[in-house]
């Protein structure tokens, strides 16, 4: 089959053609909340849209993601894991009757993982439309429910790697995370990646029973964080209120360009596909593949970095274009408007005159280069 | 940041090199550092894997757990490292200074303190981790650790605790004190790199630096394609040798860059006030050192409702100085308060050392300066000024107008009729002067640990170690 489509084809179609041939990788919350951290970027919204792999497509480019997780830290978050959810969550139910203070005398568990995968998502929702309804045996806790959220217009499927937990109808999303929680602190950015990530499951969540018909509000804003506590293993349970970051990922979920718009700017003959080899190894020209990216915008920022695969490429493209976006989002704030680090230094040393509305910023930087150069002298 | 600082970071990625954002050093630098180069095990809270320390910069310690997940073996490392750290900071205690003090007794102080170099702030956190993890351990009963460690535990406490408070030296974190000092063409984030922060100040920015390969992570994290391929294995064949030489390729480099950090840094002249704030620092160190001789009990988990709100203004007041003071010391920082208008410099263009204000019995002396700036001065008439040319000195400011600002000398120039020589600019001499001043409000009063309100959960219970600390788990 080949990626180019000349058709005026739906958005389905039209992001089937900027996948090609690549198989389609899906959606994590992970993904989800780092989209949302930057929701002008349509180059990230238009791969994660038809779901390429970027990091695949990044390592093909030469610009290697600089992300990785060391088997040591996979083999404690696992230990971890399986650790609070031995014995049916024993331990889980132990921790929720303490933290919530509810009397939970019966429990039943289901592991949705357990039902064939293309029927997971079916079988999720059916299990939650039963407990919204109250209807007795639907269950305490549901082990990694496969939920569905809108991005930009398409549908992207989340396995979340957590527990819904429901008791007289109310919800709560509860996120084992192995970061230790030491004398009652924790890494203040570790949980806040885990409340954004937390974040995205409430919010899919809502949306699953606003459409089966029940009221979203039965889901918690509060999420249970499960961490080890201290040096030990042993799990803690803490509440943690997510509202902020639902107000956030909803304001930049809307905000995002709609995808179908995206698409109509793309030149018709666009594709992202990576040309899988029967090894499954990108077969296309890297060079080929940077001029397909190139044709899309991206929002490069040094954020970037901890967030998205692509960062490395398109750190380079700022780099070349000498975008002042390199240097942080302050700094591009403090430049109020002047984008390209030669148009900046120009203002500064009265090389360039400045355009309407840049008088104020070129006065500032002239008078800054002045003071520089004098006590520099 | 300041406006300043960003066009000094475009200039840097224009030229491909730093540049300066200070002309002294504001950081205390050691005739004796010791370098201290943490690792940890990925995806635990605190367990150490390897250390590389010392002061002698050809012959770094290396110390390593060979088998991080077995507890006797950290206890053992902690106590190596006890072995080399404890020696290096009670060198400093023999020699003392007595200091009178105003309604107190006079206390001891000691004439150098220990300055233990870290990486970055990864480092210094992990450092806080490690003492947390081993001051509450006993010596004594079911588990029962090395002599040293717990000691150990108290000083990494401390430490690490000092390292948060502005303008303090004890434990400064080269990519910190680099980054104040240069501004490189990067972002923030990629200056917490200590090998791509180098480089951009030395020969110029390399994605080298990037490349764990080339340029292993600083720490305390190691690079988790170095734990997969080579450390792992190295850990599963049961050779403590064979992790011993691995973690040395991840440390050496960056001892290397540690030093070479250290140089720069010492190339720069030290600021004014650089020496008193590393009298502060003495002073504490020597206070700590007296909390432990008279047998404390080790740092409490969390500070009471008091003890936290006495440390907050502590440091807020520290970090206020500590911004006033690099201002006088640095015509560079002051001249991001010139940009906005609180400062400005200029040449004298006329004087009246003589004038006088008031009659009889309460006639003045205060003498006039004009000064001539290209500035903008946004300040109106009455601000309270002072001057770091003259440092006692306190001024007000009279007028401002078609860059002519006209000065009146209030404080610091004598006592007699006529002030007292040089306490009056010449015409000709370059002055500046600020809104900035060092004198700030007290702290508020604050009650009595004992008389805590019950709002702040009332007295809090006194803190005695127990049991269950000392044999807390470490998994």
């Amino acid at each position: 089959m080949s990626g180019l489509k000349r058709s005026t084809s739906g958005p389905g179609e039209r992001l089937a053609a900027l996948r090609g041939t690549t198989p389609q990788s899906p959606h994590d919350a992970r993904a989800i909340a780092a989209l949302a951290a930057n929701p002008g970027c349509a180059r990230r919204a238009l791969l994660d849209g038809a779901g390429i792999d970027k990091d695949a497509a990044a390592r093909h480019l030469g610009f290697p993601a600089p992300f990785g997780q060391s088997p040591f830290a996979i083999t404690r978050g696992n230990a971890f894991e399986s650790l609070v959810k031995a014995d049916g969550c024993a331990e889980l139910l132990r921790m929720l009757r303490e933290v919530l203070g509810l009397p939970i005398a019966e429990v039943a568990y289901h592991d949705v993982e357990n039902v064939g995968a293309h029927l997971r998502h079916a079988h999720t929702r059916a299990l939650i439309d039963r407990a919204a309804a109250g209807a007795p045996g639907a269950g305490t806790l549901y082990d990694h429910p496969l939920l569905s959220l809108e991005i930009a217009g398409s549908t992207a499927y989340l396995e979340p790697d957590v527990v819904a937990f429901q008791l007289g109808g109310r919800f709560h999303i509860v996120e084992i995370k192995s970061f230790a929680v030491i004398d009652g602190q924790a890494d203040p950015s570790a949980v806040a990646a885990a409340a954004r990530q937390a974040a995205v499951y409430v919010l899919a969540l809502r949306a699953l029973l606003e459409e089966l018909g029940h009221d979203p509000l039965k889901v918690s804003h509060d999420v249970v964080l499960v961490c080890p506590e201290n040096f030990a293993n042993r799990p803690v349970a803490t509440l943690v209120d997510v509202r902020r970051q639902l107000a956030v990922l909803r304001r930049q979920l809307t905000r995002m360009t709609a995808l179908d718009r995206l698409l109509d700017d793309l030149p018709e003959d666009l594709t992202f596909d990576l040309a899988p080899g029967e090894d499954g190894l990108p077969t296309r020209p890297p060079a080929e593949l940077a001029d397909a990216l190139r044709r899309t915008d991206a929002r490069y920022a040094p954020d970037c970095l901890s967030a998205c695969d692509l960062c490395f490429f398109c750190r380079d493209e700022a780099r070349q274009e000498g975008a002042s976006d390199l240097l942080g989002r302050q700094v591009r704030d403090e430049l109020g408007g002047v984008a390209s680090v030669e148009e900046a230094l120009g203002l500064a040393d009265g090389t360039r005159h400045p355009a309407e509305g840049q008088e104020e910023i070129a006065r500032l930087l002239r008078n800054a280069e002045r003071l520089r150069k004098e006590c520099l002298a | 940041m300041s406006l300043l600082t960003s066009l000094a970071r475009l200039r840097a990625l224009h030229e491909g090199v730093a540049q300066p954002i200070a002309t002294v050093r504001h950081c205390h630098l050691s005739r004796r550092p010791m370098v201290f180069i943490p690792l940890k095990l990925s995806g635990e809270a605190a367990a150490p894997l390897a250390a590389m320390l010392g002061t002698d910069r050809d012959r770094p310690r290396l110390l390593v757990v060979t088998q991080p997940r077995n507890r006797d073996q950290r206890f053992a490392w902690a106590a190596e490292l006890a072995g080399v750290l404890l020696p290096y900071v009670e060198s400093f205690l023999a020699d003392t200074e007595t200091v009178e003090r105003r309604n107190a007794d006079p206390y001891e102080r000691a004439l150098d303190a220990p300055q233990l170099v870290v990486p970055n702030l990864g480092a210094v956190a992990f450092t806080r981790l490690l003492g947390r993890s081993t001051r509450f351990r006993r010596t004594d009963g079911p588990y029962p650790v090395p002599e040293e460690v717990p000691l150990l535990g108290r000083w990494l406490t401390y430490l690490g605790e000092r390292a948060s408070y502005p303008g303090s030296s004890l434990m400064p974190a080269a990519t910190e004190e680099l980054g104040r000092h240069w501004a490189t063409g990067q972002s923030g984030l990629e200056d917490a790199n200590l090998a791509a922060l180098l480089h951009w100040i030395t020969d110029g920015p390399t994605d080298d630096a990037e490349d764990p390969l080339i340029w292993p992570p600083a720490g305390p994290a190691t690079d988790p394609g170095f734990d997969a391929e080579v450390l792992a294995p190295a850990i599963d064949s049961g050779s403590p040798e064979r992790v011993t030489e691995a973690l040395r390729t991840q440390l050496e480099p960056t001892w290397r860059l540690m030093w070479r950090a250290i140089d720069l840094l010492a190339g720069l002249p030290e600021g004014a006030s650089v020496a008193q704030r590393w009298e502060q620092d003495r002073a504490s160190f020597s206070g700590m050192a007296a909390a432990i001789a008279e047998g404390g009990p080790p740092q409490p988990r969390r500070d009471g409702a008091v003890a936290a709100a006495a440390r907050l203004a502590r440091m807020e007041r520290a970090q206020a100085a500590y911004d006033v003071q690099r201002a006088y010391d640095d015509p560079l920082v002051m001249a991001e308060f010139r940009l906005t208008g609180e400062a400005f410099a200029g040449e004298v263009v006329e004087t009246d050392p003589g004038h006088t204000e008031g009659e009889g019995r309460s006639r003045k002396l205060r003498p006039l300066v004009v000064v001539k700036t290209d500035d903008p001065v946004r300040l109106p008439a009455g601000t309270a000024l002072g001057t770091p040319q003259r440092r006692g000195q306190g001024a007000e400011l009279v007028s401002a107008a078609g860059g002519l600002v006209t000065v009146k000398i209030t404080k610091g120039m004598g006592r007699g009729r006529t002030p007292a020589p040089g306490a009056v600019p010449e015409v000709g001499e370059r002055v500046c002067y600020t809104s900035l001043t060092d004198d700030f409000q007290g702290s508020p009063a604050l009650p009595e640990s004992e008389s805590t309100p019950w709002t702040h959960g009332g007295p809090p219970q006194e803190y005695v170690p127990n049991d269950d600390d000392a044999q807390e788990e470490w998994s």
